[in-house]
């Protein structure tokens, strides 16, 4: 094959655009194969509830700790908390350490599954800044009517980091 | 005082980055040497203001000046010193600071050793390079300046997330950002090239350096970052696919691109228009990172301040930038002539499919990290695309160029014999299989662990193999092998650092994806917990005092008599509670033990893993970084020198061409 001529330039060019289509057509195919299975919804307990969700889907759940709410055990490593969106209390187990950021009374993710109305979490995040509640949580309390701009955050922070 | 020089500085630094950016480009369209000359000094004086203006700053924070806004929110007088520099950057209006200190130094640094570059190219790529600066001195100066004043002065400043009072921040952001913002400098050569409207082998040798450059920094800075998650976040992870991350890896993977394809523009002058587009890509990808990041679209770490204007003003600068320099693509990259040809099989077709390879793993990344803003734009559910979509894209991706990376050195320019260099491969492939079936035998592994090792040993093997040609190991006597060896170039060496490095850093991901254990118990003081094969005794929990935290301290002992301390810190300044990991590090597995919450009845959460190889993720990028330096070493002797190729070092058969 070697004794075959170099191939004209725009053989050349029409064969790198080919090659370049095909490998985004790979790409594309497995973009959309990896959404099918890996993208997960957000839900505050309330919509959660009445979704109707089976367990074999991977969901995030979002909304307040409950105040008082938080227990540990019986397992051993396991936490048992409410998520609350002000309308809708939803019972979350996880096992595993908390997040640093994790407090009563303040925001927190859940990502999991739904079994059986409670929510086996694996994993919890109250993400990394401390001043204010992650997005989609203070989203799902506004859309419940429970947001308090001030009462949610600690106050005694300012802006920063 | 101080602060408001600071400020000055930075309206002088806007004012000369004007002047950078138009005066040179009138100098070299109307032929006026002087004013074309106009840009070194301007490059200089910009970046010398812009010093002073971060000098102002740093000098506030070391001295807990909390009549400024910015150090009251962010400092606090009883932290400790390393912490009160850090805090610098630690904050959305300081790091913005850092970012154009670090442009204006690449822009100083190009008219500090640019000596040999044509004065018409150097003075376009300044100009470039200030038109980036007026962007970003402007967005610092009229949306988030770090020298305002605050009236009365607090006793006392906010501190700093605890998070952040560690080393691994004092070190990762100005790292990453040499790399990040490093990319402008590609970029700035870039668009120069395409206003002159010529881009030759020279070109691509004046570039090189510069990608190189920002690059390893890259290399280094994310891991840094990597690291710093995997110790203080105590989750025991070293890669999330976080959104924050893929801003960073994404420039990563198109630089990484730019670096192969421009070794094309230089030896074969082939691959020209694409190399540009990839310097373009390149740090428009950062660009969108300091959007992501700074604009508080995402929330993470990074997004000290949600403030949607700001956000505005980044994405305005984006728009332009990126716009504007494709536009400008558009339009002049078609009149562009077409390099040398070449076989599918061949170097330059073995640094095409790396290209190809390259780009598409960035455009999953882009597409991963882009959807969940997309959609909740237009439909308003909130999703997120997590590790799973990643792993189930990236990874398929970087096996054939893992695979193709093992040849690729092995074949010639121009015209490349596969069936030859397979066959030179034969160590690498009974490598492989050896390995691969060992760990199938041996550990019961899953199929994604056996490819996995498989793949690492293929390459490290490959990469040895490469080297033994050149030095025409075991063909020649050791003496001849051992005076070739050190007579190859040490960017040959550099490369070969560099892809062993991907290697061990495989080997590394393969092992800790799939033999980490893990448990998590509530222990009392004499519990054992038994792992992965190890015994830990838990010795309960102590309290000790830091410089500005108290801390509760779990003990874990080993047989050996070996004590693993991880501290759950309080911040009462900042109200926070912070986790500090116990690791034992050994090449084959971290200990890993973290003290969780107190569970009752004398009773504490512990988590504790058992992470093979980890070490082999930080030396695979140590490597690698390493194998940046190397060559750039090597480069700087001939950086912008476009004379005669040094040929004493060339080798003996044509087969190998130089790898650099």
């Amino acid at each position: 094959m070697s004794r075959r001529p170099y191939r004209s330039r725009k053989n050349r060019r029409l064969a790198m655009i080919a090659g370049g289509l095909a490998f985004l057509g790979i790409a594309a195919a497995l973009v959309f194969t990896a959404f099918e299975d890996s993208v997960v919804f957000f839900f505050s307990p309330t919509d959660l509830t009445a979704k109707e969700i089976g367990p074999d889907r991977r969901v995030r759940v979002g909304g307040l700790v409950e105040k008082g709410s938080v227990t540990q055990g019986p397992g051993d490593g396991e936490t048992r908390f409410l998520v609350t969106d002000g309308n809708t209390t939803m019972q979350v187990r996880f096992v595993g350490v908390l997040p640093d950021l994790f407090r009563e009374g303040q925001g927190v993710v859940a990502q999991g599954r739904l079994t059986g109305g409670a929510f086996e979490a694996d994993e919890v995040l109250a993400k990394h800044d401390e001043t204010y509640m992650p997005p989609e949580v203070a989203d799902a309390l506004k859309k419940q009517g429970h947001w308090q701009p001030d009462g949610t955050g600690p106050a005694d922070k300012g802006s920063g980091s | 005082m101080i602060a408001e020089l600071g400020h000055l500085a930075l309206w002088v630094a806007l004012t000369v980055a004007v002047l950078q950016a138009v005066v040179p480009l009138w100098g070299v369209a109307r032929g006026d040497a002087g004013l074309t000359g106009f840009a070194r000094p301007a490059a200089l004086v910009q970046f010398g203001a812009v010093a002073l203006a971060f000098g102002a700053l740093t000098h506030a924070y070391l001295v807990s000046d909390f009549s400024l806004v910015n150090v009251a929110s962010n400092s606090h007088s009883t932290k400790p010193f390393i912490y009160k520099l850090a805090g610098v950057w630690g904050n959305h209006e300081g790091s913005m600071l850092l970012w154009v200190l670090i442009l204006s130094l690449f822009g100083a640094a190009v008219a500090a050793f640019g000596g040999n570059l044509p004065d018409g190219l150097r003075a376009r790529t300044l100009a470039v390079q200030a038109m980036i600066g007026v962007g970003f001195l402007a967005f610092i100066l009229f949306a988030s300046s770090p020298f305002e004043r605050i009236s009365p002065a607090p006793i006392d400043g906010n501190g700093l997330n605890p998070l952040l009072q560690d080393i691994g921040l004092a070190l990762h952001p100005p790292m990453l950002y040499l790399g990040y913002v490093g990319f402008s400098t590609t970029f700035s050569f870039a668009v120069a090239a395409l206003l002159e409207g010529r881009v030759d082998p020279a070109w691509a040798r004046w570039v090189r350096p510069w990608a190189l450059a920002a690059w390893t920094m890259l290399t280094a800075g994310i891991a840094l970052g990597s690291g710093w998650a995997y110790y203080e976040l105590g989750w025991g992870g070293w890669w999330f696919w976080d959104p924050v991350e893929n801003a960073s890896f994404m420039p990563w993977l198109a630089g990484t691109a730019l670096l192969h394809s421009a070794i094309v523009v230089e030896k074969r002058g082939a691959l020209k228009s694409w190399t540009i587009l990839l310097a373009l890509i390149a740090f428009s990808f950062s660009l969108l990172g300091t959007f992501l990041v700074r604009s508080g679209v995402l929330t993470s770490v990074h997004a000290f301040a949600v403030d949607p204007e700001r956000g505005m003003f980044i994405l305005v600068l984006l728009t332009i930038a990126i716009g504007g320099s494709f536009l400008l693509y558009a339009w002049r990259a078609p009149s562009m002539e077409g390099g040398g040809m070449f076989r599918p099989i061949s170097r330059e077709g073995a640094l095409v499919l790396n290209n190809l390879l390259l780009s598409t793993a960035a455009a999953t990344v882009l597409i991963g990290t882009l959807y969940p803003l997309a959609l909740e734009t237009v439909t308003g559910e909130k999703v997120s695309v997590g590790k799973p979509y990643f792993e189930a894209t990236f990874v398929p991706i970087m096996v054939p160029l893992v695979l193709a990376l093992g040849v690729g050195p092995l074949l010639a320019w121009k015209r490349g014999d596969l069936a030859a260099a397979l066959g030179r491969l034969w160590v690498a492939a009974m490598a492989a299989a050896g390995i691969g079936l060992s760990v199938l035998y041996l550990q019961g592994a899953p199929v994604g662990a056996v490819l996995g090792f498989a793949l690492a040993a293929w390459l490290a093997v490959s990469v040895v193999t490469e080297w033994a040609d050149r030095i025409q190991l075991f063909r020649v006597s050791p003496k001849r092998s051992l005076s070739r060896a050190l007579g190859l170039p040490r960017s040959a060496y550099g490369m070969s650092l560099a892809h062993l490095g991907l290697a061990v850093f495989i080997m590394g991901a393969v092992g800790e994806t799939f033999f980490s254990a893990e448990t998590v118990q509530f222990a009392r003081a004499g519990d054992r917990i038994e792992i992965a094969g190890r015994t830990l005794t838990f010795e309960g929990v102590g309290q000790r005092q830091g410089p500005n935290y108290q801390s509760e301290v779990g003990s874990f002992v080993l047989p050996s008599g070996e004590r693993l301390e991880s501290e759950r810190r309080f911040f009462p300044v900042e109200g926070q509670r912070t986790t500090e990991a116990a690791i034992r590090s050994r090449p084959d597995a971290d200990l890993y033990a973290v003290l969780g919450e107190p569970a009752g009845e004398n009773r504490w959460t512990v988590r504790i893993y058992v992470k093979p190889l980890v070490m082999w993720l930080w030396g695979g990028c140590g490597l690698m970084v390493l194998g940046g330096l190397l060559s750039l070493a090597d480069r700087r002797l001939r950086v912008g020198a476009p004379g005669p190729r040094r040929a004493s070092w060339r080798p003996a058969h044509a087969g190998f061409g130089d790898a650099d």
